[in-house]
């Protein structure tokens, strides 16, 4: 018989008390709030998956993922391809490359209530400077606050100016990182533009990629602050997201329960997702 | 393939070069025959590379011109150029196959599939890659990448020339060897001229007919191995190659005859007149421990396996000298002798002596 040294289980100790304190233990409440219908003076019923069966055969979820969904999309297929062509134009050596990171950097460090505070007056129709330049100047009615589709192209203006630099970012990390022989050799392969795209710069920028897609996901498909202090979900319910949704039922309409079935619901797609994606990505390397 | 020349190039990093050391490369005047295996060898810093690029367009040249078979080159693209490079690390495309890879610089030039595929089987027949043309090139041990970086060299026929840039530096000891014979046999098959840019000797006289042997941006020597070995024509060379490498000793010229320690010393011919710093040349496989000769004492013996390497002190200067016979203990007085054919005098560096019945 072989023995095995289990003295290793000591060390991760602490790391999983941690974990079960600011994640499983709050997750648990939220399992157990998901079954049950409360009152006030902490009066709790059991409704086994009620809220759950109820949630997914309502209008109002549907609609909110699917905004949710269209949301996601829409700014992936912007950020990722524009941060692609952006870091690909960036000077690789020299005293610009400083001042184009930091440039870049710098919506990144605005804090998400700042961003949404700034867009909404940047977008006023009467007062903003954007809302101003349409209206007045060059006479294109735009009014975010009345018009679900001007909402629309801000919020996702907002989202894209926001956070493209982190795909820049990501893929510039990437690019730096090919020695300057593969370029010389593809030369000498006489590969065109577009070669030494697909098959040297992009296959080497696909880990930081795949990183960047999938934080991208995960953080636009959780967004709550922007959008919130941005359009409060309106015009109507046009831009409701799922997060804005869920804080109106869990502390707009103090309904616990089915706020918690929600959030559970919410967690599982974006970990499917989230899975799904890398497990695509990341398929090919195996071979 | 093709005749290189290369004529009174030149070439700085700086824009404004003013003097002689803001130059990478010094004045260069070649001519290479078509077909040969060709070696640049040196120390790292000494232009090398700077050369390599310059040939292969990577780089254009301050002044001066590449003529390939008398076509002016000068001013062509890379790819215009008909050339192939393998670099120091091995470049391979990590998302195609093995086969893709060697097929990649025929494709992109609109070679019919037909004619590809014949030629990538030969290719990988030669190289022993034939089992691998279907695996990701990603997956490839260092060595198996190093070989399709060279296939990808060899798949076109009609290459001018073939250049490496040091290819074999990240390459395991024991598999450096096999790569080296391997290129020395693909080289007689494809008969491509051939250029192979390395700081080690030993790469560069085993793969090379003719080595071409640089320092601080100037070709200080353009010979065979054995004229290299025999009759380096600066101290450099005489130094750089061979191990231990040449004795450079102190030396005095007085009425044509040379002085090593007080002592005079036969050479292998006349020594040219002129003014500079004299120095002798003697390499240690031509200093003989012997009854008569040049005083010293033995310092350390070395047994470095077929042979052994004498350190005898001749006063003050150090003498290295390889013997197979009896050696002599440390510490014990005894004589040397230097084979006067193959004792020269160099000034400020360069060969100063006429080669024997001159």
């Amino acid at each position: 018989m072989r023995t095995e040294n289990q003295k290793a289980w000591f060390f991760v100790l602490p790391v999983l008390l941690l974990v079960a304190f600011n994640a499983l233990i709050p997750m648990m409440t939220v399992v157990n709030y998901s079954v049950q219908e409360t009152f006030g003076n902490n009066v709790f019923f059991f409704e086994g998956l009620r809220w759950f069966e109820e949630l997914l055969n309502s209008d109002r979820f549907h609609a909110a993922l699917g905004r949710q969904f269209l949301f996601t999309g829409i700014i992936l297929a912007i950020e990722v391809p524009l941060g692609i062509i952006i870091a690909l134009s960036m000077p690789r050596q020299g005293i610009w490359v400083p001042v184009c990171l930091v440039t870049m950097a710098l919506p990144m460090l605005i804090p998400w209530n700042v961003v949404g505070a700034m867009w909404n007056i940047f977008a006023l129709p009467d007062i903003g400077l954007l809302g101003y330049l349409m209206n007045h100047t060059l006479g294109i009615p735009y009014d975010m606050t009345q018009n679900p589709l001007a909402a629309w192209i801000t919020i996702i203006i907002m989202d894209v100016w926001h956070w493209t630099s982190l795909v820049v970012l990501l893929s510039y990390a990437g690019l730096v990182s090919i020695p300057d022989a593969y370029y010389q050799a593809a030369k000498i392969d006489g590969a065109s533009p577009w070669s030494v795209f697909r098959y040297i710069q992009l296959p080497k920028m696909k880990t930081v990629l795949t990183i960047a897609i999938l934080l991208r996901f995960m953080d636009s498909f959780n967004i709550y602050t922007e959008p919130f202090v941005l359009t409060g979900g309106g015009p109507g319910n046009s831009t409701t997201l799922l997060s804005i949704d869920l804080v109106k039922i869990a502390l707009g309409q103090f309904d616990l329960g089915p706020a918690a079935a929600m959030s559970l619901i919410y967690f599982a797609i974006t970990l499917l997702v989230s899975w799904l994606f890398y497990t695509l990505m990341t398929k090919d390397d195996a071979k | 393939m093709a005749k290189i020349t290369l004529s009174k190039l030149r070439h700085s990093y700086y824009p404004d070069p003013s003097g002689p050391d803001d130059y990478a490369l010094k004045e260069i005047d070649l001519d290479w025959s078509d077909g040969g295996a060709y070696a640049l060898l040196g120390p790292s810093g000494c232009g090398k590379s700077t050369l390599l690029n310059i040939i292969s367009g990577l780089l254009t040249p301050s002044e001066g011109r590449i003529l390939f078979d008398d076509v002016d080159v000068t001013d062509l693209p890379p790819n215009q150029r008909n050339i192939a490079q393998v670099f120091q690390f091995p470049v391979i495309y990590d998302t195609m196959s093995v086969f893709d890879n060697l097929a990649f610089p025929l494709r992109n030039r609109g070679v019919a599939e037909d004619v590809v595929r014949s030629r990538v089987l030969e290719i990988a027949e030669m190289l022993e890659v034939t089992d691998m043309l279907s695996t990701r090139a990603a997956n490839l041990s260092p060595d198996n990448k190093q070989k399709i970086s060279m296939g990808r060299g060899l798949v076109r026929d009609d290459v001018n020339v073939v250049m490496f840039d040091e290819p074999l530096t990240v390459i395991d000891p024991h598999l450096k060897w096999k790569l080296r014979s391997k290129l020395k046999e693909l080289h007689q098959k494809v008969r491509a001229t051939m250029i192979y840019v390395t700081h080690d000797q030993t790469e560069a006289l085993t793969f090379a007919d003719q080595v071409v042997v640089m320092q601080e941006g100037e070709i200080v020597q353009i010979g065979t191995p054995v004229e290299l070995f025999e009759r380096p024509a600066h101290t450099f060379v005489g130094h750089f190659i061979g191990s231990p490498g040449m004795n450079v000793l102190p030396a005095d010229i007085r009425n044509g005859s040379a002085y090593f320690e007080g002592h005079k010393v036969e050479v292998e011919g006349r020594i040219s007149l002129g003014e500079g710093l004299t120095q002798l040349g003697v390499r240690p496989e031509f200093v003989r421990i012997a009854d008569a000769g040049l005083p010293a004492r033995v310092r350390k013996v070395a047994d470095v396996g077929r042979h052994s390497v004498v350190d005898a002190m001749v006063g003050d200067t150090l003498v290295k000298a390889i013997s197979t016979g009896d050696l002599p203990a440390q510490g014990e007085a005894v004589h040397l002798a230097f084979t006067a054919s193959h004792t020269r005098v160099y000034r400020d560096g360069w060969l100063a002596t006429e080669r024997a019945g001159a």
